[in-house]
């Protein structure tokens, strides 16, 4: 690819220095049928069918079957909802598949293996975009897109949402984490599991008490809103809002505290009526959410 | 106007390699959509479609290399010659037949084009 493009802006420029310094002037009207009929119709022609076959004989591979897990990713203003682990369904779906182990915000996958994502929107059309990974694949309401990734270098990944969204759009990314398959699944049934929380937990009281349950699920707690992200694990993800803010207690009782300024147009009001302490309470017992 | 040729040059005349490529393409498409609709075994065979397709791809073909002849054709005959600058019922002539030659090249590139897929992908995928 790179070769490409430097053979490209070699020609381009070469030609431009070619036809500036070195023989500047006019040509004649041989010479110019001759530029037209070879470098404007012979050469396109046959580098473009040359690329197409190409491109063309590449796609069928890049398009084969999964041998790992299958992912559903649900792009919504201005996050993503990622559910490990769920039973894809071959072809063309209307919405994404119900089940799996609920995450946010941070897509682990195993090394070595071809996960395949279903990629889907509740609201308006997103597009998923990690660019060390895979091409783009948008993400659209009413219908289910199926993106199939082989990640082979393990590391942290940045993607992002790449089709304008609204407000935050910006702001709507994610962090992808490569490890090896074993990790992998360790770190789906670590997910997988639910919070320990104490009922007397004062934190968690707050969280109650100021109605983040309506949007938020803690599993393994009262706590069952399916507004906004499961925050169940939220302290194991390495950003807060979708790659907004580094994951810090600091961090989290600003987003609660200041939302609509560290991330405007979310669907989550601010909560800076209440008092620093009762934030601080909230986000420290957030922090403890591994 | 008769300036003593097989055929008056018009836009009609101009406009049926691009045509044929349009309805090319609109069939290529369209059959194997229909064929493949609503995917839900991605990996069903389009053996069928891609028959064809190659068939139609033929028929196209052979339109516009017909289209093409006969436009190159009268425009030697008539001594074409670029630019056609001149103001007259003959310049106009000669002026169409090389439109519709260079868009007629333009249509088999594009039909060719529109028909590889077909050529190289062989289910839903
Ligand atoms: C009206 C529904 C709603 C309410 C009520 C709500 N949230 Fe949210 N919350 C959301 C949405 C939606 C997001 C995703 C925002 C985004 O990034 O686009 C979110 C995101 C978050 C995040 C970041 C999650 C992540 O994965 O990074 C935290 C932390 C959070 N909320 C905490 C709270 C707390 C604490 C409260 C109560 C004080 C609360 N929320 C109340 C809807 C809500
Ligand atoms: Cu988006």
């Amino acid at each position: 690819m790179l070769a490409g493009a430097v053979v490209i802006w070699v020609a381009v420029i070469g030609l431009s220095v070619f036809a500036t310094k070195i023989r500047p002037g006019a040509y004649g009207e041989k010479a110019g049928l001759r530029l037209i009929v070879w470098g404007g119709c012979v050469f396109p022609v046959v580098v473009l069918t040359a690329l197409l076959v190409w491109g063309l004989q590449m796609m069928p591979v890049l398009r084969a079957e999964a041998n790992g897990p299958t992912i559903a990713v649900s792009a919504e203003r201005f996050w993503w909802r990622v559910a490990y682990d769920v039973d894809g369904e071959p072809g063309v779906a209307k919405s994404l598949p119900e089940g799996g182990v609920p995450s946010a915000n941070e897509i682990w996958l195993p090394a070595g293996l071809r996960s395949e994502f279903l990629i889907g929107s509740p609201d308006v059309i997103h597009s998923l975009w990690i660019p060390s990974i895979a091409g783009k694949m948008d993400a659209i309401p009413g219908r289910v897109n199926r993106l199939v990734v082989e990640p082979t270098k393990p590391g942290v990944y940045n993607g992002v949402c790449a089709e304008f969204c609204g407000d935050a759009h910006a702001q709507m990314a994610l962090r992808v984490v490569v490890v090896s398959p074993e990790e992998y699944e360790a770190y789906v049934a670590r997910q997988s599991q639910p919070a320990s929380v104490g009922a007397d937990d004062e934190g968690f009281r707050r969280f109650t008490e100021n109605g983040c349950d309506a949007c938020h699920t803690v599993r393994g707690t009262a706590a069952t809103g399916k507004v906004g992200p499961d925050l169940t694990h939220l302290a194991s993800r390495r950003t807060i809002a979708a790659g907004t803010l580094p994951m810090s207690p600091e961090n989290l009782a600003t987003f609660v505290g200041f939302t609509h300024r560290v991330k405007p147009g979310v669907q989550m009001p601010s909560y800076g009526m209440l008092s620093e302490d009762e934030i601080a309470a909230i986000a420290g017992w957030l922090e403890t959410l591994k | 106007m008769a300036i003593g040729n097989k055929t008056r040059d018009n836009l009609w005349t101009l406009i049926t390699a691009p045509t044929i490529w349009g309805v090319h393409f609109l069939l290529c498409y369209g059959s194997v959509a229909y064929g493949c609709a609503p995917n839900e075994n991605i990996f069903q065979t389009i053996g069928g479609f891609r028959i064809f397709v190659g068939g139609l791809t033929v028929v196209a073909l052979a339109g516009i290399g017909f289209v093409f002849m006969r436009a190159l054709g009268e425009w030697r005959r008539n001594g074409g010659r670029i630019p056609h600058e001149e103001d007259s019922a003959e310049v106009r002539e000669r002026f169409l037949e090389f439109s519709t030659v260079l868009l007629a090249g333009l249509s088999f590139i594009a039909v060719i084009y529109t028909a590889l897929p077909a050529a190289m992908m062989v289910d839903c995928r």
